[in-house]
């Protein structure tokens, strides 16, 4: 169908997406944060991070259930299952507190990037 | 308990309002109710899978291979959207006047059926996997009573499922000839909040990180927890602070797909000729 033409169309697109993303993957220079998940608890509660510079931040969750780390003003979202690492990217971000919490359990998961 | 049911809630909306526009967006389509089932099933089985899986994924490419699956499953089901929207406005025309030709009765058949199925089954593997878990995790976890735990869980589920349904039968009060154009408007902003949410996947995972902060923050004016942020964050990827590459991508999604659909048919109208 007529439709080839039109994804052939989309071919170069997707190989300029590909070339952004392999130039983006070597020039970054991250700022690493590592966060520890404890009895649903985050460990530093408070962290501090530099502005305007991406952050690669690690969590581990040494709990042996699964939680999901969650920020809403961060747009972030993920899934940290029991005793697994993490790896979630944020920022360049302006200075601020951003909190975050841990959705599977609210009640004590809750923390603040501090972005200096 | 009502934590737990509001969380599965949540989770389940997603899923179910996306099952409800595509199964009014294909009402009367022969065989539909198989397909949408059969994308479900396959969803479940697949979440469950996936949620067993989750620990080896989540170590995979330094830790962001979570993110890069999101991605993939992010991008087939937009592509299948797509496909879909591009198949019927051609094919929906000519089936729907061969069907009027032959009696009012003949159910149309749908040749791109199968890409709907895939997109409600990578939708369902989405939101269940993180349900699995999440339910796992808290059977697993403290000691709540069990009947207590399943009939939150169900009871999430229930809710979730009934606004899908209400979303259903709230489209199948639609006009017949109205139907059509709303559906299809349904299922484009359905492809934008895919797309959006592919942005943002992109950035959480570190391949993208230009424009990813946030435009402007109306979490004061809707934010994206209240029940309606939450709803039509389902329906049409409704975010509070989105950044631009997110508008970028939902921009950009809706009018490649609305483009590819207008050549399409110019071309068949020009070989109709």
């Amino acid at each position: 169908m007529k439709t080839s033409s039109v994804c052939a169309k989309l071919m170069p697109l997707a190989f300029v997406l590909l070339g952004a993303f392999a130039v983006n993957a070597a020039v970054a220079a991250d700022f690493e944060l590592a966060l520890t998940i404890k009895d649903h608890r985050f460990e530093p509660r408070e962290p501090v991070v530099p502005a305007n510079q991406r952050v690669r931040l690690t969590v581990h969750n040494q709990d042996s259930t699964p939680e999901e780390f969650e920020s809403k003003v961060l747009g972030r979202e993920k899934i940290i299952p029991g005793g697994a690492k993490a790896v979630i990217f944020v920022g360049p971000l302006k200075p601020g507190r951003y909190p975050f919490v841990g959705e599977f359990n609210e009640a004590t998961a809750q923390g603040v990037l501090v972005v200096q | 308990m009502f934590a737990t049911s509001l969380i599965v809630f949540r989770e389940t909306l997603e899923a179910a309002l996306f099952i409800g526009i595509i199964a009014a967006a294909t009402r009367g389509v022969a065989r539909r109710s198989a397909w949408i089932a059969a994308g479900v099933l396959a969803g479940v089985l697949g979440a469950l899978a996936l949620a067993a899986g989750m620990e080896r994924i989540s170590a995979w490419a330094d830790g962001v291979g979570q993110d890069l699956l999101n991605v993939a499953i992010l991008s087939v089901a937009l592509a299948m959207l797509a496909w879909h929207c591009v198949w019927v406005s051609t094919h929906g025309r000519e089936m729907a006047q061969a069907a009027r030709q032959i009696g009012q009765s003949a159910a149309q058949t749908d040749g791109a059926l199968w890409a709907l199925a895939v997109a409600v089954a990578l939708t369902v593997l989405r939101e269940g996997a993180e349900t699995v878990l999440f339910v796992s995790g808290l059977l697993s976890g403290e000691s709540t009573g069990l009947a207590a735990l399943v009939g939150a869980v169900l009871s999430g589920l229930a809710a979730g499922v009934l606004v899908g349904l209400v979303m259903y039968l709230g489209l199948a009060r639609v006009q017949a000839r109205h139907l059509f154009s709303v559906t299809n408007a349904l299922v484009l902003l359905l492809a934008g909040s895919l797309a959006s949410q592919l942005a943002k996947a992109l950035v959480q995972a570190g391949l993208l990180d230009w424009g990813s902060a946030p435009l402007w923050d109306g979490s004061s004016l809707l934010a994206n927890e209240s029940a309606l942020g939450t709803f039509l964050h389902a329906l049409m990827g409704y975010d509070a602070s989105p950044s631009a590459l997110q508008l970028g991508f939902y921009a950009g999604a809706i009018a490649l797909v609305m483009l590819a659909t207008r050549s399409v048919q110019r071309r068949a109208a020009v070989l109709a000729r």
